[in-house]
């Protein structure tokens, strides 16, 4: 049973690498904020032809 | 759908109505030229993606003209930027406009319409921006006119909140949650073993195990518990005993008696126990810290007075920092500007809103040569005044010179846990010097088992949580219904309360809407008339009457008198008008209960009147009926026109306080406090500052809770005015709460401790009497939260 040791060793060292990767991730900032990344991700990024989306807003503005 | 849009358009940038069809470029209606002018912006730096996230994203810009010239002097920039180096500069600002997916997409663009703009990331529930600029191609102030040109104007102001929000929190208690977490979660683990027994070949295990327990309570103890033996010290050094003593003696206790018992006893130790009781400690200490991003409750007349002021010197313009502004000083104030600092008018004409200060939203007129006191806002044209007092000793902002802003007003209410925790302690410590005495003289090892185990298991921990979290569920269920506190701490304070004080004007009434009704039928001429007669004075009720009629041809006026308190009588064309009390109309008195009435007539025959409604707040007669269990009073800035309608919310005559000065405001609540009266000030202006930071629980009310208010304990929004007496007795009931749980957990304490005096704690009853009790709490104080909200009609 002595490969307890050597179990319980790995298992705590694992741990301790996600502590440390969160510690790493709080100091850094990445829980700051939250909120806006999730708004973020649902814009799309660029649209490179703006003609299009100018007669899509026309046509959505006339069913208003 | 196709034929209504073409009744009522509205605007395409804003969503409002349409009133002119003047405003339209590339087919799309706008309802003013701010609007129009943000979308042609837009168009030409091709972001009108903007439109296509969400319908009408703009903010209405009908009224906007602002100058932010002072942006270019160096002293004001200091202030305002994060950073600077050679070429880069870093910039927060709060932009309270921001509120969609939109306004998001919108911002994060700045750096197509300005290739000088690096980065720009928006916080959305801050509603911050955070922007790097490479400043020699583009200066503050055009980056501030780039965002004030998109709609999006950042407030400037000298009480940096930005700053203080963004300030990095030093307490670390999320990690030292995660490193107690941690621990706990393996100790645990390594605790299950002993828990269900080791066989005696395996008895090497047991020291293995014991010793890295022992290594996992280390970081626990010296990291994330380490808080509490600081904070007992500091307490024991200003002589008093609040609970953290009891807390950090059974994490001390628990520490040392696991080291002693797995080296000498070999005994599993105590360090299960020790993990849990600092997790969930510091778990109802995160709880326990709410913060609400866009609101600020610390505010105070810097935050919303200009930062810089433009001041004549020599015939030219020239912008200064507020602090600079000294009297004698010649300023010159726009449109929509703020008068910083009391001042004698010497050129324009002057129509002041005092809605920031009084909640009064009518202009009142001023004649050259009055004084007009800060905080009103300039409407009209640019009027010229000389400055008489500094900005800081002003009839409005001395108030803030006052004790009471001065004093930090924590001594005067203790919280239960704070009373209780006192006698907690010296009870707890008699237990356990009383045991180990008893013992002593029989069995010394016994004794200190036993001394050591009563310290461990009475150990207030449920105790320690049951305030944050019975008060972290009322603080929720109060957020969702609109009334936002600043601390859990208020909410005692507010359960305490047995006298309200109320401001009148913005809020029990309505700041926005002034209701007006025309009884009777006009021709079109005698509303000329009476319109004719009515714009020449500057009496709150003949404005409205003049705002209500609308724009009239102004007809030629012969005579006009005006009589304080009754009226007017003026002659338009031939016509001779009276208008105004019943007394001045008709030679004798009319009692009109209720409404406040002017009466009018033209050439001596009389054609109706014209009532004011008072828009009181809804409710206001739900809370009328506070007025058995609570002392009521008004307290108001204005003159006594409403007495009488009043007097049906508030019983007693002798409990109406009207004219009262800001100052005045603050001396009154003193005084109530000083006849043992606990006091909650419901106000909203700046005049009623002094009496919030005085009361022991000050609330502003606000229609909009990201504008302007007071600072205050908590803000509520208008809508929920009326659930006052939901949340007086909800409060009462969180507070009740609080107690049961107190003996619930004392009922814990004492099942564990006839174990403890015995001496013969084993780790198991420790383990499982310590997780039980606490989680006992949480789901006591959770559940009996949500049942009071649920009976009270918060939820």
């Amino acid at each position: 049973m002595s490969i307890i040791y050597f179990l319980i060793g790995c298992s705590v060292m694992l741990a301790c690498i996600f502590l440390v990767a969160f510690f790493w991730a709080q100091r850094s900032g990445q829980n700051d904020d939250l909120y806006t990344p999730s708004m973020r991700i649902l814009l799309d990024d660029d649209v490179h032809v703006p003609a299009h989306t100018v007669d899509d807003d026309i046509g959505t503005g006339d069913k208003k | 759908m196709r034929t209504a849009s073409i009744e009522k358009t509205t605007c395409y940038h804003c969503g409002d109505d349409c009133l002119t069809p003047n405003y339209v470029v590339e087919q799309k209606q706008f309802c003013c030229l701010g609007c129009k002018s943000v979308f042609e912006v837009l168009s030409e730096s091709k972001l009108c993606s903007y439109y296509s996230y969400n319908d009408h994203p703009g903010i209405n810009r009908a009224n906007a003209d602002r100058k932010f010239d002072y942006l270019n002097e160096p002293d004001i920039v200091n202030e305002l930027i994060d950073y600077k180096d050679d070429n880069l500069t870093i910039v927060t600002f709060y932009i309270p406009q921001i509120h969609c997916s939109s306004c998001l997409w919108l911002l994060e663009q700045l750096n197509k319409m300005n290739p000088a703009i690096h980065y720009a990331r928006v916080d959305f529930l801050k509603k911050q921006i955070n922007i790097r600029f490479n400043h020699h191609n583009l200066n503050l102030q055009q980056l501030v006119e780039l965002l004030y040109n998109i709609g999006y104007e950042p407030v400037i102001s000298l009480q940096d909140i930005i700053k203080k929000q963004n300030a990095p929190i030093k307490d670390n208690l999320v990690q030292k949650i995660a490193v107690a977490g941690f621990c706990f979660g393996n100790v645990m683990l390594l605790s299950f073993p002993e828990y269900f027994g080791i066989s005696i070949y395996e008895q090497g295990f047991r020291h293995f195990f014991g010793w890295l327990n022992i290594l996992f309570a280390l970081p626990v103890v010296f990291y994330s518990g380490w808080g509490y033996f600081v904070s007992a010290r500091q307490n024991l050094h200003v002589k008093v005993l609040n609970i953290d003593f009891p807390l950090a003696l059974g994490i001390g206790i628990l520490f040392v008696r696991s080291i002693v018992d797995v080296a000498i006893n070999n005994d599993p130790g105590f360090t299960d126990t020790l993990c849990g009781l600092v997790f969930f400690l510091l778990i109802g200490k995160y709880i326990q810290k709410k913060t609400y991003h866009h609101i600020s409750f610390e505010r105070d007349y810097r935050s919303f007075f200009p930062v810089a002021v433009n001041v004549l010197i020599d015939d030219i313009e020239k912008p200064i920092p507020l602090a600079q502004l000294q009297t004698g000083q010649r300023i010159i104030i726009r449109n929509n500007e703020i008068i910083p600092a009391d001042a004698i008018l010497l050129k324009g004409r002057a129509m002041v809103d005092f809605s920031f200060v009084t909640g009064e939203s009518i202009p009142i007129g001023k004649t050259l040569g009055e004084i007009i006191y800060a905080g009103g806002r300039q409407t009209g044209e640019a009027i010229e005044l000389e400055v008489i007092k500094s900005v800081s000793q002003s009839y409005l902002t001395q108030l803030w010179n006052n004790e009471a802003f001065t004093t930090q007003k924590n001594g005067s209410s203790k919280t239960f846990n704070e009373k209780v925790s006192k006698y907690f302690t010296i009870v707890l410590l008699a237990i356990a010097f009383g045991s180990l005495l008893i013992w002593l003289p029989f069995n010394a090892g016994r004794g200190l088992a036993a001394f050591t185990a009563v310290l461990i298991v009475a150990c207030p921990c449920a105790l320690a949580l049951s305030t944050p979290f019975t008060m972290a569920a009322a603080l929720s269920i109060f957020d969702r219904n609109l009334f936002y506190l600043k601390n859990t701490r208020v909410i005692e304070q507010m359960a305490a309360i047995n006298t309200i004080v109320m401001d009148k004007t913005g809020t029990i009434t309505n700041g926005d809407t002034n209701g007006i009704e025309l009884n009777g039928k006009f021709t079109a001429l005698q509303k000329q008339l009476i319109y004719s007669a009515c714009v020449n004075s500057m009496h709150p009720l003949s404005r409205m009457i003049c705002d209500h009629l609308g724009d009239q041809k102004r007809l030629p006026v012969n005579s006009y008198n005006e009589f304080a308190g009754k009226g007017i009588i003026a002659n338009v064309g031939n016509h001779r008008l009276k208008i105004g009390s019943s007394k001045l109309v008709f030679g004798y008195a009319i009692e009109t209960p209720g409404n406040t009435t002017i009466y009018i007539s033209i050439d001596g025959s009389y054609l109706g009147y014209v009532t004011i409604k008072h828009n009181y707040r809804t409710g206001m007669d739900d809370i009328a009926g506070l007025n058995s269990a609570y002392d009521m009073f008004l307290l108001s800035g204005d003159q006594d026109h409403e007495r009488e309608n009043l007097l049906q919310f508030f019983k007693k005559p002798e409990h109406l306080y009207f004219d009262q000065s800001p100052q005045g405001k603050l001396d009154f609540i003193l005084s109530l406090q000083n006849e043992g009266k606990r006091i909650m000030m419901i106000g909203d202006g700046l005049n009623d500052s002094g009496a919030l930071k005085q009361s022991d629980f000050g609330i502003a009310v606000s229609d909009n809770v990201n504008n302007f208010s007071p600072g205050s304990d908590a803000i509520m929004d208008g809508r929920s005015f009326k659930k006052l007496p939901s949340f007086l007795r909800f409060s009462k009931d969180a507070v009740n709460i609080i107690h049961l749980s107190f003996i619930i957990s004392l009922t814990y304490n004492i099942i564990g401790l006839s174990y403890a005096v015995s001496g013969r704690l084993s780790p198991l009853i420790a383990a499982i009497l310590m997780p039980l009790s606490t989680v006992t709490i949480i789901l006591f104080t959770t559940l009996a939260t949500h049942f009071a909200a649920k009976k009270r009609n918060l939820l």
